[in-house]
């Protein structure tokens, strides 16, 4: 105690896991310096709800419905993935339409999932006028997405084999309505969100990460993005429709003329997406071919096609957080043998440590937001060791060991 | 509508995440910005549980979470209602996880359940309502 009093010492403030700055459980600790952070650690984990454990014992349809709630702001993504991955192990051949459909409703997450953060960095800055503007554009997105898919989260729309809902001609001039909504508002938030002053103030120069640091800490979407690295899912490998769209990955010297890296460069190259995400639908809607969208309508065929199948494949999707990457290996039961998620956060998550060396406290909440964290779809293992007993406790572990013993009895 | 006379002016809301998936959570912000505007009743997203008076709870309750759901649940001060948001409040699809603690009402005690994955802005702020429709019942019989 009596080292703290010394003028100069370090001390330590926790944040978290319940804490209004934060949208998710997560703990900070910060080892400070006055004003200036001079350490930083984080203890993730609040969020695990073992659902990689839950979809081993599942079949791959009841997955898809399990990815979806991985996370509510990038459902689509991980389904999508984890499809990619089931198809390829199962040589099961998309219709070309249900490419599309696909990457409609992946551009409207984006759209909605960056402007949600739009909103969330306003919000942390403690411009609220402006915060709520930015969810009042995102109410849109969410109408159309719910007029196309029955539910404002959680779509359910992707299917193992295709999707689960086609979209009609009639259903066209809602979504072209849409996109010119956005067209319109587009100039007005770029111009509230970049030519501010105060925004200015707080985010230039803040939370730098430079190229070089950003390719080693593997970032990945807008975060590595925003530090000059033209990395995309989407352009570097494309999959679902993106082959065949006109795009290039947006970075902050095209509208800025020079790369900071710092978290004004992250807001610049997350509107502009927002902007490219309008031309891609746009692009999807004028080339959409016709057909089915489904591989097979019945769901026990694509059942039985998944448990013939055996091996081990990666899904790649480009989630609006960045890659996302999941990796299932089949061997000829009804329930995958391994399956194994990797969210963008996981990725971006240590680049906080760079980023918040040397800040002052106020600017914790906006470093922290702009990387655009998501712990739901982080918080894939369990640590257990040390006295980190918490988690799980000694009586359970011990039940834990016990049904594991039990059930290799029962197999061998 | 009357409210209460606890709550006489305005219903403060405080947000507490037990390891959901961010669907109900971006809901419950979504129903406090302006298209759905519960602010003209009063009703207000506030940063600490000692403001608070309805506590919002979404997900479904991690092993991890069980001591801050109690201890932010013991923080608030009387009369307090405690809303559960999101059909995993009772397992839902997680039902057969190892690592959660829930259901909620099982660690403290829930008075208005708003099921739906997640639910719609407007079913929180029916929630909401019938969290203040069981305030004045509860008012009523000297509760």
């Amino acid at each position: 105690m009596s080292e703290n009093k010394k003028i100069g010492s370090t001390y330590s403030i926790p944040i978290g896991p319940v804490h209004p700055a934060l949208k998710e459980p997560i703990l900070f600790t910060f080892k400070m310096n006055g004003e200036l952070v001079e350490e930083v650690d984080f203890a993730p984990g609040e969020c695990h709800r073992g659902i990689e454990w839950m979809g081993m014992r599942r079949n791959p349809v009841q997955i898809v419905h399990l990815t979806d709630r991985i996370c509510g702001i990038c459902g689509v993504s991980h389904s999508l993935a984890f499809a990619r991955a089931v198809e390829q192990i199962a040589e099961i051949e998309v219709p070309e339409r249900a490419h599309y459909v696909r990457t409609i409703i992946a551009e409207y997450e984006r759209l909605q999932s960056h402007l949600l953060w739009a909103g969330v960095a306003a919000h942390e800055l403690g411009f609220d006028t402006l915060f709520f503007l930015a969810w009042r554009v995102r109410e849109e997105s969410m109408d159309v997405i719910e007029y196309l898919t029955g539910n404002r989260v959680n779509y359910g729309i992707v299917q193992v084999g295709g999707v689960r809902r086609d979209f009609t001609e009639d259903q066209f001039p809602r979504i072209e309505a849409s996109l010119k909504y956005y067209e319109d508002v587009a100039g007005k938030l770029l111009n509230l969100f970049l030519e501010d002053r105060t925004i200015q103030m707080r985010c230039k120069n803040t939370g730098v990460m430079s190229e070089k640091e950003a390719l080693e800490l593997c970032t990945v979407g807008p975060t590595a993005r925003a530090s000059g690295l033209a990395m995309d899912v989407r352009y570097d490998s494309p999959y679902a429709a993106y082959g065949d769209l006109d795009f290039t990955p947006v970075l902050p010297h095209q509208y800025l003329g020079l790369t900071n890296g710092d978290v004004y460069d992250r807001i610049v190259v997350r509107l502009l997406e927002v902007v490219q995400s309008v031309d891609l639908i746009r692009q999807c809607l004028e080339n959409m071919p016709s057909g089915e969208v489904l591989w097979e309508k019945k769901y026990p065929k694509i059942l039985a096609a998944c448990k013939k199948a055996t091996g081990e494949a990666v899904g790649r999707i480009e989630a609006p957080r960045g890659e996302c990457l999941h990796y299932v290996r089949m061997d000829g039961n009804t329930n995958p043998q391994c399956w194994k998620v990797k969210a963008s956060t996981y990725s971006n998550q240590m680049s906080w440590l760079n980023m918040l060396k040397g800040e002052q406290i106020a600017d914790i909440p906006i470093v922290v937001a702009s990387i655009d964290p998501c712990m739901s779809c982080t918080d894939r293992v369990a640590v257990v060791h040390g006295e980190r007993t918490d988690i799980l406790t000694k009586a359970d572990l011990h039940r834990l060991s016990v049904e594991k013993t039990r059930r290799l009895a029962q197999w061998s | 509508m009357r409210l209460t006379k606890a709550f006489n002016r305005s219903l403060w809301v405080f947000h507490l995440n037990t390891g959901s998936c961010n669907g109900c959570d971006i809901e419950i912000v979504a129903t406090l910005t302006p298209r759905y505007d519960p602010e003209r009743f009063g009703i207000k997203l506030v940063g600490s549980p000692k403001h608070a008076d309805v506590l919002l709870v979404s997900g479904p309750v991690t092993r991890l979470m069980v001591d801050r759901v109690r201890r932010v649940y013991e923080q608030m001060a009387d009369p307090k209602v405690v809303m559960g948001i999101g059909s995993c409040m009772s397992g839902g699809v997680f039902y057969d996880s190892y690592s959660l603690a829930g259901p909620l009402e099982e660690i403290i005690p829930v008075d208005v359940f708003v099921p739906g994955c997640p639910p719609r802005p407007e079913a929180i702020i029916d929630g909401v309502v019938k969290a203040i429709a069981k305030l004045e019942r509860l008012e009523g019989e000297g509760k």
